[in-house]
């Protein structure tokens, strides 16, 4: 406790700002930190117990199931069979609906629906590592709704705007979204790093922002094709610069190729490269940095611009990955899925492309399942678990009790960790 | 209420934090618990609020043995805490925040004309001029404390704890609360009041326990002097020496002049400090911790902004540099806390032994990081500084203080030095790594190298200085030789210049 002493000590010390893991209670930096380091074996419970929630919610809303409920003590084995048939069921339509269709006539029919989820996997990765980037640096970027937004319409915008040649045209306006979403991103580092303002608030702000500002913009000239619908659209791009198909017969394009290699550079970047180490240590411990000489602000900067490259990969995906215009709804919820991609995937590179995949198999699932008299509100519901039971990891392990307690607790008494090393004697 | 402790002893692991210490406040006594930091009177504080169980020993409020599971039940009990950090909610009433945790009601509504009720009748039998409507974000310091102070005594508390009362106060503030505790007492509270400060001790205290390292190590009565008081405080149990020779003296590498740094708030926390560091010298800074220290190293660093004066390393001027720049113009660097400034728990040993060294130089190759040098400085770091680790890829925080203090100065020393700034080097360090850290120190000055340390612990200081400097509020009272007796350097302590 000799921090907390000299910290606020006597007449000429007391002015060091007061340091975040003193105080009783953890910081929100510190639980982001907690949520942000899941274990594997953790992130597999949460997902255990968020089907195992999802099974029963399926029971219970099934018309068959319920139907032997007014019977129930009479013969309950009605019950258990409807229940079974309607577990059964639905995930068979998971099953078809995400990865293999078994009543196809071909196997490249059959294989559709991976296809699919893939390509919702896509978009949910690239923005997946933006997000995760920003937890390993110590912040929380809630602005991927927005950062989608602005790479979408700046892409689109040189998508349709200027006219270049096949190739080139497609590179320029990958370029264009990626410079709109980082500068949008950009602005909450900034105001972080020059004034303090809290990331969380501003980049949600930021977010109402962007869909007000490119509504406005998708009625006016700037974006729409004023001889067309009223409704708030842009243009439609030229075709030089969409995605072209990866493979022909489906939907997925090469823009999946692209959010695959984010994986690989994102991985480089944070494991491999300097600037990765010095977010990594801003993140961990913001004070070490500085003393090491780390400007800390410029690397929220940093930080919040990467960020927003890597989310802007996803909006362009959407945008320039369709042959078509498109209205304010481009980013799909994607930039909040995100969240909680990066949160299941600990803002590992590795974890991220998996968690990705799974939520893109989700998506995918949730027209077949909803044939199977599923309703599709259950994927919300499993997603939504899964980040609950993720970010209460106390919850998780009270449930399975072989996890293996966090290597750091917080002492309840005094909110300090109780260190590893021979303690001063507080 | 008379307040006793026996033989309470409290282990964290293989430290021990307190060990079986006793203490007894009688009834309307002002006992002041005084140590240094990490001495082990807040664990034992926390064993008499009831938030850490003691290992032995037991705790007796007017000879009746006590058990307290919680704070609730020790607040039950009659014991009332104030901490040093205010548990007030800011933008809540003074009433408001009084009877926070046993809300008086009626009918099942607060009675909040109840509540403003007990603390104008509180506020009036003391003298203590709070406004039971006034938001407590808009008072100053000095009166929060007081709604503290009304808080515990609404609870009918009969022995109050004081931790660092006036760590956050200004002086006239301080002495306001030195005549609140006396009035306190005289009313047949019993208060302990923790401190460092030898001034106020003497001021207010009716009997002064110190304790050092978890033990009490002597009992004394107010009219103690000063330095009898210090010497206890920073001890005289561990004979520390170090082998080094007569300092080969070089040319003036290091000059701070005038050197002033004002807090945000306007307090002076570096009051026109001046010294000069000649190459292959250790000059050494004592004192009593919070008397600006701190401060220095943080300025000279960088880590501080808008100080004044100057400080000139081989003649360049570095005082408005970043602490990279001054990092890269060659000055090493132990922070005072390495949990905080020094290491990144979470980090390896060997990331932690490149953390000031990401940007360029040998750690870097291309746009990668060099892993091949990385593990290679490592393996060597840990065989030549006797780092106890398993291996470079073990995280840091699981290493013991010593081997961890043994990174931070493997990473420092390991590369050109110009200077050496080394705060606290070895606090909570073990007495074998102690040794080891200081003879580095000592080659570091023998290679030509101008070094700064600065200790709170007076047999450090004496160890490794070949001249002392001592800061007293934030001003550097006097410099004296190294074989200055500890009788007078104790004195220069306590801010008394002869």
């Amino acid at each position: 406790m000799s921090q907390t002493e000299s910290a606020a000590s006597p007449a000429p010390a007391a002015t060091r700002p007061p340091r975040p893991s003193r105080g009783p209670r953890p910081t929100f930096a510190e639980v982001l930190h907690d949520v942000a380091a899941g274990g594997v074996t953790r992130i597999i419970a949460a997902i255990v117990l968020s089907l195992a929630i999802a099974t029963v919610f399926i029971v219970f809303t099934n018309e068959a199931v319920l139907g032997t409920l007014g019977y129930f003590f009479t013969r309950p084995g009605d019950f258990f069979g409807a229940a079974a048939t309607a577990i059964g069921d639905a995930y068979v339509a998971m099953f078809r609906g995400a990865i293999y269709n078994t009543r196809a006539d071909t196997f490249a029919a059959g294989i559709k629906p991976l296809t699919e989820s893939l390509r919702f996997a896509g978009p949910l990765i690239a923005a997946g590592l933006g997000i995760a980037l920003t937890f390993r640096a110590g912040l929380f970027n809630i602005g991927g709704q927005g950062q989608m937004i602005m790479g979408a319409v700046w892409s689109a915008w040189a998508a349709f705007q200027l006219h270049l040649p096949y190739g080139v045209h497609l590179v320029v306006a990958v370029i264009f979204g990626l410079v709109g979403a980082g500068l949008w991103a950009g602005i909450a580092g900034w105001l972080k790093a020059k004034t303090g303002a809290h990331e969380v608030i501003v980049t949600i702000m930021m977010n109402y922002i962007a869909i007000s500002l490119t509504t406005y913009l998708m009625r006016t000239p700037v974006l729409h094709d004023m001889s067309g619908s009223s409704n708030p659209t842009t243009r439609p791009p030229d075709p030089t610069a969409v995605f072209p198909p990866l493979i022909g017969g489906y939907d997925l394009r090469v823009s999946f190729v692209l959010c695959i290699a984010a994986v690989a550079v994102y991985w480089w970047l944070m494991e491999r490269s300097p600037l990765g180490f010095r977010l990594r240590m801003v993140g961990l411990n913001p004070d070490a940095a500085r003393a090491a000489g780390i400007n800390t602000g410029r690397m929220t900067i940093v930080a919040m611009v990467l960020s927003g490259l890597f989310v802007g990969l996803a909006g362009i995906n959407q945008s320039l990955g369709r042959d078509g215009n498109f209205g304010p709804g481009i980013d799909s919820g994607i930039g909040f899925d995100a969240i909680t991609v990066a949160l299941l995937g600990g803002s590992r590179a590795m974890g991220v492309l998996f968690a990705g995949i799974l939520f893109g198999a989700l998506k995918a699932a949730g027209p077949t399942m909803q044939l199977a008299n599923v309703p599709p509100e259950i994927l919300g519901v499993i997603q939504g678990l899964i980040v609950l039971f993720i970010a209460a990891p106390p919850l998780v392990r009270a449930i399975f009790r072989f996890l293996p307690e966090p290597r750091e607790i917080t002492d309840i008494a005094t909110g300090q960790k109780p260190q590893l090393e021979q303690k001063e004697g507080e | 209420m008379k307040l006793e402790l026996r033989g309470i002893t409290k282990r964290f692991g293989p430290l021990v934090a307190n060990d079986s210490i006793d203490l007894v406040v009688e009834p309307g006594q002002i006992h002041a618990l005084l140590g240094e930091n990490g001495a082990g009177k807040s664990t034992l504080m926390n064993v008499l609020f009831g938030l850490y169980q003691p290992d032995a020993g037991e705790i007796l409020l007017d000879d009746v043995a006590q058990h307290f599971s919680g704070p609730g039940q020790a607040m039950a009990a009659g014991i009332g805490m104030v901490h040093q950090h205010f548990m007030l909610i800011p933008v809540f009433t003074v009433a408001e925040n009084v009877m926070l945790g046993h809300e008086p009601s009626k009918f099942g509504v607060i009675d909040l004309p109840e509540a403003r009720r007990r603390v104008r009748e509180i506020s009036d039998r003391f003298g203590f001029d709070l406004d039971p409507d006034a938001i407590v974000e808009d008072l100053p310091v000095g009166l929060q404390q007081r709604v503290e102070i009304v808080k515990a005594l609404s609870r009918d508390a009969k022995v109050l704890v004081l931790d660092e009362p006036t760590a956050v106060l200004t002086p006239q503030e301080t002495d306001e609360l030195m005549v609140t505790m006396r009035q306190l007492a005289d009313h047949g509270t019993s208060i302990v009041f923790i401190t460092h400060k030898l001034r106020e001790v003497k001021a207010v205290a009716d009997l002064i326990t110190v304790i050092r390292l978890g033990r009490v190590v002597g009992s004394a009565a107010p009219t103690a002097s000063t330095d009898e008081l210090a010497s206890l405080m920073v001890g005289r149990d561990v004979e520390l020496t170090v082998r080094k020779g007569a300092p080969k003296l070089g040319g003036e590498a290091f000059v701070v002049d005038g050197l002033t740094l004002f807090s945000p708030t306007g307090q002076r926390l570096l009051d026109d400090v001046s010294f000069t560091i000649h190459e292959g010298e250790v000059l050494a800074i004592a004192g009593v911790q919070g008397n600006g220290q701190t401060e220095l190293a943080e300025t000279i660093v960088g880590l501080r902004e808008k100080a004044q004066g100057s400080i000139r390393l081989y003649g360049d001027e570095i005082i408005d540099d970043s602490v990279k720049q001054v990092l890269e113009a060659g000055v090493g660097f132990v922070p005072e806390d390495r949990k905080v400034d020094g290491l990144v728990a979470e980090f390896t040993v060997a990331e932690n032994l490149m953390l000031d060294r990401s940007g360029t130089g040998p750690f870097t190759k291309g746009l990668s990081i060099d892993f091949a040098h990385r593990d290679a400085f490592a393996d060597t770091a840990i065989a030549e500084f006797d780092i106890r680790t398993p291996g470079p890829q073990t995280l840091v925080g699981r290493l013991s203080g010593g081997n961890q203090q043994k990174v931070v100065l493997a990473r420092e020393l390991g590369r050109e030095l110009k200077l050496l700034v080394a705060s606290q080097p070895t606090r909570g360090v073990d007495v074998g790594s102690i040794e080891f850290i200081h003879e580095r120190i000592v080659q570091v000055r023998d290679s030509g190298v101008p070094v700064l340390v600065i200790s709170t612990e007076l047999d450090e200081v004496i160890a490794l200085a070949d001249r002392i400097a001592v800061m007293y509020r934030g001003a550097i009272i006097d410099i004296v030789p190294a074989d200055t007796p500890r009788e007078q350097l104790g004195r220069l302590m306590a801010g008394v210049h002869e």
